[in-house]
């Protein structure tokens, strides 16, 4: 099942790529929300729950969420996100999950959809440098509007 | 006190969620029933945005801190062992062993609670510099690898020579410099994820990172037997994997980097007992 989800998954991106996908360096922020999809396409909650829990998502490393409770080790180093879909509408969600940073200056978490501004950054986790030119964000913007599409479905 | 309104936003949430909260727990630390270890002490005050601080071991399950309370259950006491062989061995051009020149190693105790320290060529030097030193200039031998089996095991003898003293490592004067460069490299936030050691370490002990209980990262317990590599890791080799677990171009072991910020991250426990060699997960 989770490798239907990949492909579906790749597909949308492939798809989003003609679309118009907003550059990481080009995306506006107004009060820390996003209006716009990144992609340019609706999100794939059900891509976005595995990458709560997968890749470079990972968002359970730190936030605990009962909905996903089959899964092992939730981290509780940042909020827990039931309900996130109630606290935050839509647009706050996907600026929080591009860049946490502009709605929250001291934040801990990373920023999913920046590729600019790091101190040492590294290829993936090998420990060496890499060339800035060469920095990926660390989810794709449809992987972004997957996720939004998923923590929007947090309810209670 | 932690200091982070984050902080304060994930433990208002976890509590009223019902998730585990784990901070510290109340076990002590005596080992052979014998060497009191001070596991929990009043956060020094160069230390502003700590009131106490605590030994790793605080932070372990029974079974792991249980591994540490007895030399016979302690899996780097073998290692030990294999290093008290190596200090009686004469090696190099010098034909010298440790012993030739320093005697018994229990000539040791109350070295390991002072490092690292600036010697008489203004640098600062590590433990595993001053080993390399006695191989290279006084042996004529080979240096070691700084994380390697001999060295680690070396350094795992003499730092038990001071089991049970408080770490008391000084940052005045020549250090002074050092200490600082510590000090930010700490409160930087490296690589891609963008986390320095405070933001885990200092916001977030006692906390769940995936399946890590969070510590606050002290280095007392150095040379540490670490299950999970079933060997002893170098204080410099956490350091290496935690910056290049943060997607950064991490730092060597045994980089002038690396030294000032063991120089910072030893001060922070001062206060605490040398308990090395200890055991992690």
């Amino acid at each position: 099942m989770r490798l239907s989800i990949f492909l579906a998954a790749t597909f949308l991106v492939g798809a989003a790529a003609t679309a118009e996908e907003i550059a990481p360096g080009d995306v506006v922020f107004e009060d820390g929300a996003v209006a716009q999809s990144l992609s340019g396409q609706p999100g794939d909650p059900e891509n976005g729950k595995v990458l709560m829990d997968k890749g470079a998502g990972n968002c359970i490393a730190c936030h605990s969420v009962t909905a996903l409770s089959d899964l092992d080790f939730h981290g509780e180093i940042g909020p827990l996100l039931d309900g996130a879909g109630e606290r935050w509408t839509e647009a706050e969600l996907r600026g929080i999950v591009a860049n946490a940073k502009m709605m929250f200056p001291e934040s801990m978490m990373p920023s999913f959809y920046r590729i600019t501004g790091f101190i040492r950054p590294g290829d993936a986790y090998t420990g060496k440098t890499i060339d800035p030119a060469a920095i990926a964000p660390l989810l794709s913007a449809q992987e972004v509007e997957d996720v939004v599409a998923y923590l929007v479905t947090l309810k209670d | 006190m932690r200091k982070s309104t984050l902080f304060c936003a994930a433990a208002a949430a976890a509590i009223s969620s019902g998730w585990a909260m784990a901070d510290p727990d109340d076990d002590e630390l005596v080992i052979n029933g014998e060497i009191e270890i001070v596991t929990e002490a009043p956060a020094p005050e160069h230390v502003e945005n700590l009131d106490t601080i605590y030994s790793g071991w605080r932070f372990r399950t029974d079974e792991t801190q249980a591994l540490e309370m007895d030399d016979f259950d302690n899996p780097a006491m073998v290692l030990v062992d294999k290093a008290v062989d190596a200090y009686g061995m004469p090696d190099g051009t010098e034909a010298k062993s440790c012993a030739s020149c320093h005697d018994d190693v229990e000539t040791f105790t109350g070295l390991a609670a002072t490092l690292p320290k600036v010697g008489e060529d203004g640098k600062l030097h590590t433990i595993e510099d001053l080993i390399n030193t006695c191989r290279t200039e006084r042996m004529g031998a080979e240096p070691w690898k700084w994380s390697g089996e001999p060295m680690q095991t070396m350094a795992a003898l003499i730092v038990s020579q001071s089991r049970g003293l408080p770490v008391n490592v000084s940052f005045d004067g020549p250090a002074r410099s050092f200490w600082e460069q510590g000090k930010e490299m700490y409160y930087t936030r490296y690589g891609q994820l963008e986390l320095s050691c405070a933001n885990c370490h200092e916001d977030s002990f006692g906390l769940m990172i995936r399946a890590d209980h969070l510590s606050q990262g002290q280095t007392n317990d150095f040379p540490v037997y670490r299950l999970k590599q079933a060997k002893l890791i170098s204080k410099h080799n956490r350091f290496k994997g935690c910056i290049r677990d943060t997607r950064a171009e991490t730092f060597a072991e045994g980089s002038d980097e690396f030294r000032a910020l063991e120089l910072y991250v030893a001060t922070r426990g001062n206060g605490l007992s040398i308990e090395g060699p200890g055991v992690r997960q």
